[in-house]
């Protein structure tokens, strides 16, 4: 990748992407940025591309072509200043520990190599738990979670590391509706705070309503820009071909078998 | 004291099975939880090649640097089976079925060919022999000590230093490794070191209970703990206590039975795994039973709770809110009727004037709650 910082006035800034699995290229010469200060969403089809595109942005994923910046800099010197809530689904609830420790490990990059999390990491981490109203979970074992509550704790997870640019995979994939106008209140509140944060979406209904940076994405980028430029009726039918029909002005999805599991969970992409 | 102990071939055969346990289980923690605790199993196995190869370039069968060169046919193993993998077209646990079994019979028929004398045999390769390991020993400040206890002392303490230090990383890339990749930690590399280690333990092990009973010292103890916990750090602490518990119990149980030590520690692994499977208080099938007889008692007295609710200032609440109607419209018998209502009456959630039941402030709230759970 790059050496010389550049474009630091950008929250995140993607030149030339192009990752491939196998021989198959998944995103397609992806050129995008996000300024500070937005909350913007990432939606497109399944298959698009969505959770890969932010994978590579992390590092995740070892691009073909193409560099990222965040901030001017490499996410390898931005590290401390990014967080990430992956999809939900992606780790086992199972696994042995409370609710307080997950949040706790948002903390792990603060803390580097070595050193275990005390009181300070403890306290951090319930201040985050209180942010998304579950302070009252933090000795509960995970696996007692419903999905909403699991979904935030994984986004306190994030917001304990005071990151200044957060990725969101599919935080409403599955959750109830108050969890979800709960965590869209947060969003929004740390985008009132100064904050970035880039949310892949699936559900166009709503995109207007909470989003105001938006980008369309299907393997290359169809469009990007304010959510009300870029949020129109051709722009849809590119992304998601004969799929959409349009009523007064608002996209909607066609009541189809196939286009409603594209607008409801599709926890199963990568 | 300590001397007469040591010198003991009882306790020296059980200490060396509490090791083995202890070394396999505090690595064999994190392929449970990972899911990879048949990785274990494929280890066990290819490591006979290595074991092999150094012993006919060194002509060496224990030492440190015997048992790291022979624990990296471990490595190659998984190495080979993420490159197989990685074509897409071979399934994940075909593949460690394909490579194994070929590095295993290679090292089977290099034992054939060259080591036809030698103490490792294809007997010995599959089971060890634990009730052996007073035979091979070293001087260690004036005392002999097996090899066997060195080498799975040396084990133990490298696993447990390796999980000391390394806790926090190595759980966070077991629970979530795309955030430890993404926070800047290395899983695939801690995840190697973690199989290094778990090869270099069946290395040390496998003199004394072979290929073959190794899996079970990984795999079982762990298995166990995690049905008797949910803290990952009492897993290990659970997990230790059952391997120490198995080698006590599986020697004696063999010197009764006059029957393979080895064997006897492992089938005792099982015994501990069975047991937390039927007792453990969370995740345990008898306290699941009772939890279920429980919820279906207190569904009972709601079920009565809320009928009584539903009628109480209805016209037909002297027919229906009497003793009578639990039988003829709730149409239970006679004894389950019975049950539950002295069951609520203890409770104070009902009262009975004459025949009439009607709920107290208490039975009434509860009902309320059940009908309108979020207050509305």
């Amino acid at each position: 990748m790059i050496d010389t910082p550049h474009e630091p006035h950008l929250a995140l800034h993607v030149e030339d992407l192009t990752v491939s699995y196998q021989s198959k290229p998944v995103l397609w010469d992806i050129d995008f940025d996000i300024p500070p200060g937005v909350l913007a969403g990432i939606i497109g089809p399944n298959g698009a591309g969505k959770s890969t595109l932010i994978k590579t942005i992390l590092g995740l994923v070892k691009p073909v072509a193409g560099h990222v910046t965040i901030f001017g800099d490499t996410y390898r010197k931005q590290r401390r200043h990014v967080g990430y809530v992956p999809q939900r689904t992606s780790v086992d609830w199972d696994f042995p520990t409370t609710v307080l420790d997950v949040v706790t490990m948002g903390l792990y990059g603060h803390l580097g190599w070595f050193r275990r999390p005390g009181r300070r990491e403890r306290d951090e981490a319930l201040d985050a738990l209180a942010m998304v109203n579950m302070q009252d979970f933090a000795r509960r074992q995970i696996s007692q979670l419903s999905g909403g509550q699991q979904q935030r704790v994984f986004i306190a997870r994030a917001l304990v590391q005071k990151a200044d640019v957060y990725f969101l995979d599919e935080p409403m994939a599955g959750v109830d509706a108050t969890t979800e106008r709960a965590i869209i209140d947060l969003l929004h509140r740390l985008r009132d705070e100064g904050k970035t944060v880039i949310v892949v979406h699936h559900d166009l209904q709503t995109v207007r309503r909470y989003f105001d940076w938006l980008m369309i994405l299907n393997v290359r980028v169809i469009s990007q820009g304010p959510v009300e430029q870029v949020y129109t009726g051709p722009n849809l039918r590119q992304a998601y071909g004969g799929q959409i029909a349009l009523l007064d002005g608002q996209a909607v999805m066609q009541d189809q078998p196939t286009t409603k599991r594209d607008a409801t969970a599709n926890h199963g992409e990568r | 004291m300590i001397e007469t102990l040591l010198q003991s071939v009882p306790f020296q055969i059980m200490l060396t099975g509490a090791l083995v346990g202890m070394a396999s289980s505090l690595v064999g923690t994190f392929l449970v939880l990972r899911g990879n605790s048949m990785l274990s199993d494929a280890i066990g196995h290819s490591i006979v090649l290595g074991i092999v190869v150094v012993w006919l370039l060194t002509h060496q069968q224990s030492g440190p640097f015997q048992i790291a060169g022979a624990a990296l046919t471990g490595i190659l193993t998984v190495f080979l089976t993420e490159l197989l993998v990685t074509t897409r077209r071979v399934k994940k646990d075909a593949a460690i079925g394909l490579v194994f079994p070929m590095l295993f019979a290679i090292g089977v028929l290099l034992l054939n060919v060259y080591a036809r004398d030698v103490h490792i045999d294809t007997h010995t390769v599959l089971l060890g022999e634990i009730g052996f390991v007073w035979l091979d020993t070293v001087d260690v400040l004036g005392w002999s000590v097996p090899i066997a206890l060195l080498s799975m002392g040396g084990m133990t303490v490298l696993n447990a230093l390796f999980i000391g230090l390394l806790y926090k990383e190595l759980k966070l890339a077991t629970f979530d490794p795309d955030l430890a990749k993404a926070l800047g930690y290395a899983p695939g590399l801690m995840f190697y070191a973690l199989l290094f280690l778990t090869s270099g333990t069946a290395v040390a092990a496998f003199d004394a209970v072979g290929a073959i009973l190794f899996v079970a010292f990984v795999i079982v103890p762990p298995s166990a703990a995690y049905l008797i916990t949910d803290r990952l750090s009492w897993m290990f602490l659970y997990g230790g206590l059952i391997a120490i518990g198995s080698s006590i119990s599986g020697y004696y149980l063999a010197s009764w039975w006059d029957v393979s030590i080895g064997g006897m520690m492992a089938l005792m692994t099982g015994t501990f795994l069975l047991v937390a499977f039927l007792l453990s208080p969370r995740y345990g099938v008898i306290a699941r039973l009772i939890r279920q007889r429980g919820q279906h008692r207190s569904n009972e007295t709601r079920t009565l709770a809320v009928h009584l609710y539903n009628h109480e200032d209805s016209a037909r609440r002297d027919e229906e809110n009497v003793t009578a109607a639990l039988r003829e419209h709730l149409l239970w018998d006679r004894g389950k009727a019975r049950r539950v209502l002295l069951e609520c009456l203890d409770r104070d959630i009902v009262r009975r004037e004459g025949d009439i039941l009607t709920l107290t402030e208490k039975g009434r709230g509860l009902a309320r709650e059940i009908l309108a759970p979020h207050g509305g």
